[in-house]
């Protein structure tokens, strides 16, 4: 369909594509990345919506515990016993779900999903993916996991409560708790489609990254999103059929009678005694060897967006390129020898337990790299605060708090009094909202002209921006500190502790969750930014940043074919302020003026 | 606000240790976020587009910048990763001398069991300056021990035994917590423990007559539960005899061949729970499953019982 790698004359193969014919196979059922990628964005953020507002409420009770919830606790818990009170089955649903939805269904659809899709074809210069037709698969595979995690809300018992980690018995005990009795099958399998999904969606990237690259499109020119896009694409692949395997096998556990996970006698709930044979410490190694990776493939598209866009934004060539590759394919292979450091109380032997911290120590230094190369791209460059650029700059400084907070727990001392605490919980939201979420607003803000063909409201971006920060701060510094405290989490009733009942801590609390509440307000000016923006922003044209990647040298938004021709590429993405040159910016697609010699690490 | 220390008390030899290291990885993480902070909103000022400053040397890759910010942070983590080694080892490895505490988590409640034979629910007494070490197994699914004070926390699994030591250094009232998730009542797993001075504690536990010892109490099982009856010298059945074989590598026949396990906790529940998973070299398999007739803290009896008598001799 279009040329391999190693052309370098046009080649004479390649051909536009026939047109979708009706409005279905365009619009609904669509092998068009860029449609499937937009798909993946809708969907997403309405999952997003749904996954904070049960934070909200997860928020309420830890400030203002069995004070019933205004407005929700009427029709949500029906049973007029409990005075409008939350029972703690419900308190626990709300905090696996909440997790569930925002790691499966939103920040992973959303970064590789969406942003995967739409931009890796154009970014290499592709006609569409490698597979488009296994891309349309890997869309709609996500909707029976839709249905079913909605579902299970509604079937006997309730949705899963065994926390988004599901650990067995809790999660394979038919009587271990409400959820567990049908809600858990239900999340099993709402989790492997989303998995399914995430796999062969990944291997349609890597296929698509090693085989259709425009003419001229070395390795080494790619811009960094598609590199960390490639790079997730990678883990996904090796990391998800393992993940694939333990759901299957706790379903097994729970449907059919194996005892994968049941220890020898065990029996919960005063259900008669399995025979066992199985161990529970098996799953957590199972799903941790996924898990661990998959909060690299939560964050590393998040690095490559931020380097694109604080480069861009800096109009200055992205400081040291190849080191910034090394890092990133480094902190994917460590990723998979750390899994370990989410099990140091599980009663592991000491020596394995300090081999994982090494390793896991160790992913400090790549981290390093990429953090302090950032700031040196942003060092002597002409900085414009676009939204885009403010949440790529808010990625960087709480990425490396929620990456520094991490060590917290590298060290196993430290990590057995903080383990299980609030600690945790602020150090997760540093990395998955203070880094994916913000990366994410940076790509909308970025990426949303060529997506829809026009503009966002610069100042609702700033706006929106300065809250969220502001917000986000209020809403998960002070777990850090509660954490540290003593503060666990997961608890539906933090009144049964004496020292939460201090005025210190409960004063915290209400802190954290009247930030909370205006965080999620927040995100409102964002959702008005964002549709009104889509039918009446102004007309943004081809390339309204100024920037050089080959998703600028087509129209706004793209035609379904992408470029008329396949571009021809000369150069990195990132030679921004070139001396001499006209403008501040050299598409990829434009030869490097003759006086030019590139830096070697560039070139 | 601050009306709460930012520290739980610390109440054993361990906290103070753990504190020092975790305040060195606050100082690291403060320096390195605010070097962080100041440097992007430092740059974001400085060069702003349309203010004039000096450009000109800013270079576009440099490799001693590079491996001056691994070789930094590569130092920091080598400190990090010895200093928390050797605690860690340390917090594993329990004295010999140490007094041990059976433990049994339920949802939700603790059960807790002395070697002198008395027990107690969500309640631990412990003496003052002594190292006391916690065997601990769950009835139902996962639970964690967890006890701010002392700044240890372990997971607590069926099917399985783990250990944790602590040696108490404040006499008080401290919280215990169940930190794993559990289920519905997960938050009220909740209890407290006592320390006490070494007199007292004598005192508290001889409060209610010197009763049967844990391991008594075992001996006792052992013969209701008709074990005896096979592995004290049977004329009829073939059975291997228990004392000495405590701590012992066990020849176990797998297939055609041998392999060696070593008699612990976990060889003996099993050994009781399911007597096929594991046959003693040399005997038939004939030995009934005991699941769901004895539970956790029973067959931690037994297991103490058969620990008591690993040094005595076999009479084969
Ligand atoms: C019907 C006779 C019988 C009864 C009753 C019985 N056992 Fe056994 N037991 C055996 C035989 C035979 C073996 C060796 C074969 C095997 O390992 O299954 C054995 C093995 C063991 C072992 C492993 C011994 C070793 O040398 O490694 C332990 C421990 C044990 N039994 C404990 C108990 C306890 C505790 C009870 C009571 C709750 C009990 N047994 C009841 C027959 C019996
Ligand atoms: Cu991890
Ligand atoms: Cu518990």
């Amino acid at each position: 369909m279009s040329a391999g790698p190693n052309a370098t004359e046009p080649n004479p193969h390649d051909h536009i594509p026939a047109a979708a014919s009706n409005f279905l196979t365009r619009y609904v059922f669509s092998t068009d990345h860029k449609v499937i990628g937009v798909q993946f964005l809708f969907s997403s953020l309405f999952f997003f919506a749904v996954g904070g507002l049960m934070a909200m409420v997860i928020r309420w009770q830890l400030a203002w515990p069995w004070k019933p919830v205004p407005i929700l606790s009427q029709w949500l818990w029906s049973s007029p016993g409990l005075g409008g009170q939350m029972p703690p089955e419900f308190y626990n649903k709300l905090f696996t779900m909440h997790a569930t939805i925002m790691i499966f269904f939103v920040i992973i659809p959303l970064l590789t999903g969406a942003f995967g899709n739409f931009l890796i074809p154009l970014m290499i210069g592709a006609r569409d993916m490698a597979f488009p037709k296994l891309n349309m698969f890997s869309y709609w595979i996500m909707w029976p996991g839709f249905v079913l995690i909605t579902l299970s809300f509604f079937v006997e018992g309730g949705a899963a409560e065994a926390g988004w980690t599901s650990y067995p018995p809790l999660a394979t005990a038919a009587r271990s708790t409400p959820g567990s009795l049908n809600g858990q099958t239900y999340w099993l399998l709402a989790l492997l489609c989303a998995g399914i999904s995430s796999l062969t969606g990944s291997i349609n990237y890597i296929t698509t990254i090693v085989m259709l690259r425009s003419p001229g499109m070395k390795m080494f020119r790619m811009p960094m999103t598609v590199w960390a896009l490639f790079i997730t694409a990678l883990l996904q692949a090796f990391a998800l059929p393992v993940l694939t395997s333990a759901l299957l096998m706790q379903t097994l556990d729970r449907l059919a009678g194996t005892n994968f996970f049941t220890p020898v006698g065990g029996a919960v709930a005063n259900a008669p005694a399995a025979v066992g044979g199985g161990a529970p410490l098996l799953w957590q190694h199972l799903f941790w060897f996924y898990s661990h990776p998959a909060v690299y493939i939560m964050i590393l598209p998040g690095m490559g967006i931020a380097s694109d866009v604080i480069s861009t934004f800096s109009r200055k060539p992205l400081f040291g390129y190849k080191p910034m590759v090394i890092a990133m394919g480094a902190i994917a292979g460590l990723g998979f020898i750390v899994w370990g450091h989410h099990m140091f109380q599980s009663g592991m032997n000491p020596a394995l337990g300090a081999t994982f911290m090494l390793s896991t120590m160790m992913i400090a230094l790549p981290s390093a790299i990429k953090v302090f190369n950032w700031i040196g791209t942003m060092w002597g460059g002409r900085i414009q605060y676009t939204s885009a650029m403010l949440n790529a700059m808010a990625f960087v400084s709480m990425f490396i708090i929620g990456g520094l907070s991490g060590i917290f727990m590298a060290a196993t001392p430290v990590d057995i009094h903080i383990h299980d605490t609030y600690f945790i919980v602020g150090h997760i939201h540093y990395v998955l909202f203070g880094g994916s979420t913000f990366a994410v607003f940076a790509g909308i803000y970025y990426w949303f002209p060529k997506l829809f063909g026009r503009m966002m409201s610069e100042r609702l971006g700033l706006i929106h921006f300065f809250l969220t920060f502001l917000f986000f701060n209020g809403t998960f510094f002070f777990m850090h500190i509660v954490g540290w405290h003593g503060h666990m989490r997961r608890i539906a009733d933090p009144t049964v502790y004496e020292f939460l009942r201090t005025p210190g801590v409960v004063g915290m609390n209400q802190f954290m969750t009247i930030c909370a509440f205006g965080l999620g307000a927040s995100q409102l000016i964002f959702a008005w930014n964002f549709f009104y923006s889509l039918v009446a922003g102004p007309v943004a044209g081809p390339n309204p940043w100024k920037a050089n990647s080959l998703e600028w040298a087509t129209a706004s938004p793209p035609p379904y074919y992408n470029f008329e021709t396949l571009p021809r590429v000369y150069h990195p993405p990132y030679e921004f302020s070139v001396p001499g040159g006209e403008d501040d910016f050299l598409p990829q697609t434009t030869p490097l003026p003759d006086n030019i010699t590139l830096d070697p690490v560039m070139a | 606000m601050w009306d709460f220390p930012l520290f739980p008390s610390q109440a054993s030899t361990n906290a103070p240790r753990l504190d020092a290291l975790m305040l060195f990885e606050v100082g690291v993480l403060i320096f390195f976020s605010l070097l962080i902070g100041v440097l992007v909103v430092g740059f974001g000022i400085r060069f702003r587009r349309g203010n004039a400053v000096d450009r000109s040397n800013p270079p576009t890759h440099s490799q001693s910048m590079e491996v001056v910010w691994i070789v930094i942070p590569m130092i920091l983590s080598i400190l990090m990763y010895a200093w928390s080694t050797q605690l860690f080892f340390d917090l594993y490895e329990a004295p010999a001398d140490a007094a041990q505490v059976d433990v049994v988590g339920k949802q939700w409640m603790w059960y807790l069991q002395h070697p002198q034979g008395r027990s107690e629910t969500n309640e631990l007494h412990v003496p003052l300056g002594r190292p006391v070490k916690l065997n601990m197994t769950s009835q139902d699914v996962i639970h964690s021990f967890f006890i701010p004070a002392f700044r240890i926390k372990q997971d607590v699994l069926p099917g399985r035994y783990t250990s944790l030591w602590f040696q108490p250094s404040k006499v008080g009232v401290y919280d215990l917590f169940c930190t794993e998730y559990c289920g519905t009542n997960h938050s009220n797993m909740i209890g407290k423990v006592y320390v006490m001075e070494p007199a007292d504690y004598e005192a508290w536990l001889s409060e209610k007559g010197v009763g049967p010892s844990q391991a008594e109490e075992g001996e006792r099982l052992f013969v209701q539960h008709h074990c005896a009856g096979c592995h004290r010298g049977s004329q009829t059945v073939h059975a291997p005899k228990l004392e000495g074989v405590y701590g012992k590598p066990v020849p176990i026949q797998d297939g055609k061949d041998v392999r060696f396990v070593t008699a612990d906790d976990r060889y003996i529940r099993d050994s009781i729970l399911l007597p096929q998973g594991e046959v003693v070299a040399g005997y038939e398999p004939i030995m009934p499953s005991f699941k769901d007739q004895i539970n956790e803290p029973d067959l931690l009896k037994i297991i103490a019982y058969i620990k008591s008598i690993a040094n005595r001799e076999t009479s084969q």
